[in-house]
C-alpha cells in the first residue's frame, strides 16, 4: 500500500510535451531513494489544464506541479516525496498565495467554477486498471440496473434526467433509447460515436483516454435498456492512445465478466468491438458512421428511416456520443433528479468544452449548463493574453458560429446558442481577440467543409466550393456588395437541400459572421481594408522614416530583398517585391515598421 | 462477474486507495515530520504504518496522512501532528509504529487524545 500517489497525466496533450519521460525518470528516482514501497506512480487521463503540461499531482497533499521538467524530478523526489517539503518554486503559481500558503487546486480560478461529472475520473484513476474504476463505484450502475431495474424503467430514468446528446444537436437521449426499444427485431445495436472531428475539439478523446470503462459500462446499460447484445465504438485512428486504452479496457471487462455472457448472472449478454475510422469528418454523421462500420465508403444516406428503426445492418440502432455516455452511470447511481438539478430549464447537467484560441488557460473544462461565456473566458480561461480585447468566441466548429462580445453574458445552453446563431456542437470553444479577421475565420471553416464534403450530394459538394470562392474573392479585395447577397442565397440553398448535417450546417460560420460582423465584410469590399490586419492582399508593410535608424537589420532579414536603403538612412519597402511575411516587422528594434 | 457483492468486494479493496487522491477541508490531517532528523529517528515506518492503516480501513475520505519537513523539535522526533477541523492541534512525540497504531485506534478512530504520548506530557 502506498502512502503517497504521484499522478502523472498521460493524456495526449501532456504526452506530447514529454510526460512519458517524466514518469520514467520519476520511477527511477523513487527507486534510487528507496521509496518504491511507499510512493506509487499512476498514469492518468487529462487533468484539463493542458496549457501547463506536463502536469503532475502529488497526493495526499494535492500539490500541483506544472510544466514539469525532467531535471526537476530528483529535487521533487528527495525534497517532497522523501522529506515532505513541497517544492513551491515548481508548483502551479496560482496555487501558491502571496503569503506562501498553498491553495487547494479546486480553489484556483481554473477549477473553481468547474463541476466534473463526465470527467470525474479523468486525472484521478489509472485508466488501464479496471479495479481503480471499480474503486470509484465503477460498474455499480450496470450491476444495479441488471439485477433490480426493468429496461423500461432505465429509459424512464434517462428521460427524466433531461440528458440531451452531447455530440451537437442535443436530441434527448432517453427519447432515442425509447424509440429503439419500441422496435422489435432479432438483433439491435448500440453504437458509440467517438469520431470527434471538429477542429480544436478533444473532449471525447480525453474521456476515452482518462476513463474508458465509463463508456463500456454506459453502452452495456444502453444495450440492456433497448434489448441489444452487441455494441460498436467507432473511434478515429488518429487517437492512438484512446484506441490502446479502449482495447485494454475491453479485455479487462471481458476478463472480469462485465462484458460477455450472462453479466451479473442476469441472463444479459453484451459485447463491444472497436471500429477505427480513417478520419473523414463526415463519418461523425450518424448514417455515414454506420455505413462505415458496415465496411462501405462512409457516406450518409437519407433519413427517414431513422437509425432507431433501420440503423446498422438495417437493424434498430442507437448512436450516442462519448460524453453523453459518460453521464449515464452517474445518472443511474445518483438519480434523475440529481442530474436535472444542474443546468438550465431545457439543458440539464454539465457540458465539457475544449477551450482554445486566444486565452490564457487552454484546456478541458466541464461547467454546469447556463454558465456564461464571460465566466468561461475571463474566469476559468484566465482572460486573453497580452491585454487584447475579446472579439468573439466560436462554438460548434464548422457547423457552428461566432458569439460576439455583445452576447458575452448569455447563459450557455443548447437553445440560447441556437437563438444567437451558433450551436453547442460537440464542445469546441475557440476564443478570438481583436487580431482575428472574421472573414478569414469564415473562410477557414469553409475550407475545412470543402475538404471534408463527401461529394455524394450536389448542394454540399458544389455549394460549399462556390461559397469559398466568393470568400476568397472578398479577402483578396475583389469582392462586390452583390457577393454578400449571393452568399446568403447559397447558404439558404445548402441549408434546405443538403443530404446530411454536414452540408446543412456548413454555411453557419459565414451566416453568423455576416450577422454580427457585416462591417468587416464591407471594409474588405468597399474600403479594400482588412481591419484586423490579417488578409495579406489587403495590407502593406511600410517603414516610418522618422523612426527608422537605418540599422539595415530589416533589409538583411527580408527573404525577398524587398527592402532597400543605405546605412543610417531610412529604409524603404518595395511593395512590388514584398511578400508580406512580416519578418521585418518582428525584427525591427525601433518599432519603425507598421502595416496598414 | 456474478453478483453485486463480488463487485462490492473489489470496490472496497480499492476505494481506500483512490481516496488518497482527494482533498477536502473537512478532513483530519495527520502530518508526520520527515526531515533528516525525523527520518534518522525512524519516521518512515511510522508514516507508512499510519498511511496503511487509514487505507485498509477505508478512512481516506476523512483522514489524510502526509509527510512534512522539520517541525523544529528534532530531539522529540518522530513527531506526528493530528489536526482536526475546528480543534486544536495535537502533537505526539517520540513515535514508533506501535505507538502510532495506538494513536490511530484511540485518537483517529474514537476521538480520544492519547495524552501520554503528547508533547504536553513530556518534561520539557
Amino acid at each position: 500500500m502506498y502512502r503517497s500517489h504521484v499522478l502523472v497525466c498521460g493524456g495526449t496533450g501532456c504526452t506530447s510535451s514529454g510526460s512519458q519521460k517524466i514518469r520514467e525518470r520519476l520511477e527511477e528516482e523513487i527507486k534510487r531513494n528507496g521509496l518504491e514501497e511507499e510512493v506509487g506512480v499512476v498514469k492518468t487521463g487529462c487533468f484539463g489544464l493542458c496549457a501547463l503540461g506536463p502536469i503532475m499531482i502529488v497526493y495526499p497533499e494535492g500539490s500541483f506541479y506544472a510544466m514539469v521538467k525532467e531535471e526537476d524530478i530528483p529535487e521533487i523526489v528527495s525534497e517532497h516525496l522523501l522529506k515532505g517539503r513541497v517544492v513551491k518554486r515548481l508548483l502551479y503559481d496560482e496555487t501558491v498565495k502571496a503569503n506562501d500558503e498553498i491553495l487547494p487546486l479546486q480553489e484556483t480560478q481554473f477549477y473553481k467554477k468547474q463541476h466534473r461529472v463526465a470527467l470525474r475520473n479523468c486525472g484521478v484513476i489509472n485508466p488501464e486498471n479496471i479495479e481503480e474504476y471499480i474503486g470509484t463505484r465503477g460498474y455499480e450502475a450496470l450491476g444495479t440496473v441488471l439485477t433490480t431495474t426493468k429496461p423500461e424503467d432505465v429509459i424512464k430514468i434517462i428521460l427524466d434526467s433531461g440528458l440531451r446528446g452531447r455530440g451537437g444537436a442535443g436530441f434527448p437521449t432517453g427519447l432515442k433509447w425509447k424509440f429503439a426499444a419500441a422496435n422489435q427485431a432479432d438483433q439491435k445495436y448500440v453504437c458509440c460515436n467517438a469520431d470527434e472531428g471538429d477542429p480544436g475539439a478533444f473532449m471525447d478523446r480525453s474521456v476515452l483516454e482518462g476513463d474508458p470503462h465509463v463508456v463500456l459500462e454506459a453502452m452495456a446499460i444502453a444495450g440492456y435498456a433497448i434489448g441489444a447484445s452487441q455494441g460498436y465504438i467507432y473511434v478515429r485512428a488518429e487517437y492512438p492512445i484512446a484506441v490502446e486504452r479502449l482495447n485494454i479496457a475491453i479485455d479487462q471487462a471481458r476478463e472480469y465478466g462485465l462484458l460477455g455472457k450472462n453479466i451479473f448472472d442476469s441472463g444479459f449478454d453484451f459485447d463491444i468491438e472497436l471500429r477505427l475510422g480513417a478520419g473523414a469528418f463526415v463519418c461523425g454523421e450518424e448514417t455515414a458512421l454506420m455505413t462505415s462500420i458496415e465496411g462501405n465508403r462512409g457516406e450518409p444516406r437519407p433519413r427517414p428511416p431513422f437509425p432507431a428503426l433501420k440503423g446498422l445492418f438495417q437493424k434498430p440502432t442507437i448512436l450516442n456520443n462519448v460524453e453523453t455516455l459518460a453521464n449515464i452511470p452517474q445518472i443511474i447511481l445518483n438519480g434523475a433528479d440529481w442530474f436535472a438539478s444542474m443546468g438550465t430549464e431545457k439543458s440539464k447537467g454539465t457540458k465539457v468544452f475544449a477551450l482554445g484560441g486566444k486565452v490564457k488557460n487552454t484546456g478541458l473544462v466541464e461547467i454546469p449548463m447556463g454558465t456564461t461565456l464571460r465566466e468561461i473566458v475571463e474566469e476559468i480561461g484566465g482572460g486573453i493574453p497580452g491585454g487584447k480585447k475579446f472579439k468573439a468566441a466560436q462554438t460548434g466548429g464548422p457547423s457552428g458560429g461566432c458569439i460576439p462580445a455583445e452576447h458575452f453574458d448569455v447563459p450557455i445552453d443548447y437553445d440560447n446558442l441556437i437563438a444567437i446563431g451558433s450551436m453547442m456542437g460537440s464542445g469546441g470553444l475557440i476564443v478570438m481577440d481583436e487580431d482575428t479577421c472574421m472573414v478569414d475565420i469564415a473562410k477557414f471553416f469553409l475550407e475545412f467543409t470543402v475538404d471534408e464534403s463527401c461529394g455524394k450530394c450536389t448542394p454540399c459538394r458544389i455549394g460549399t466550393r462556390r461559397m469559398l470562392e466568393i470568400l476568397e474573392k472578398i479577402t483578396n479585395g475583389q469582392g462586390t456588395m452583390e457577393d454578400l447577397d449571393k452568399l446568403e442565397d447559397l447558404a439558404a440553398h445548402l441549408r434546405s437541400n443538403s443530404l446530411c448535417a454536414l452540408g446543412q450546417t456548413a454555411p453557419n460560420p459565414v451566416l453568423s459572421t455576416l450577422r454580427y460582423f457585416k462591417d468587416e465584410y464591407i471594409a474588405h469590399i468597399v474600403d479594400k481594408k482588412c481591419p484586423a490586419g490579417v488578409c495579406k492582399a489587403l495590407l502593406s508593410y511600410k517603414i516610418d522614416a522618422d523612426k527608422c535608424k537605418g540599422c539595415t537589420l530589416c533589409a538583411r532579414t527580408c527573404p525577398n530583398d524587398a527592402i532597400t536603403g543605405s546605412v543610417r538612412e531610412p529604409h524603404v519597402i518595395n511593395q512590388d517585391k514584398c511578400v508580406k511575411c512580416g519578418a521585418c516587422m518582428e525584427k525591427c528594434r525601433f518599432g519603425a515598421i507598421y502595416k496598414e | 462477474m456474478k453478483s453485486l457483492e463480488e463487485l462490492k468486494a473489489i470496490r472496497e479493496r480499492n476505494q481506500g486507495k483512490i481516496g488518497v487522491r482527494s482533498e477536502s477541508e473537512t478532513q483530519t490531517r495527520v502530518v508526520v515530520g520527515m526531515a533528516t532528523c525525523g527520518i534518522a529517528s525512524g519516521a518512515r515506518p511510522v508514516l507508512t504504518a499510519l498511511s496503511d492503516a487509514v487505507q485498509k480501513e477505508a478512512l481516506t475520505e476523512r483522514i489524510s496522512v502526509t509527510s512534512t519537513g522539520c517541525i523544529g523539535l528534532c530531539q522529540y522526533e518522530p513527531i506526528v501532528e493530528v489536526m482536526e477541523p475546528g480543534k486544536e492541534k495535537v502533537t505526539y512525540v517520540k513515535m514508533d509504529p506501535d505507538k502510532a497504531m495506538e494513536v490511530f485506534d484511540l485518537h483517529l478512530k474514537q476521538g480520544q487524545t492519547v495524552a501520554k504520548y503528547t508533547l504536553a506530557a513530556q518534561q520539557l
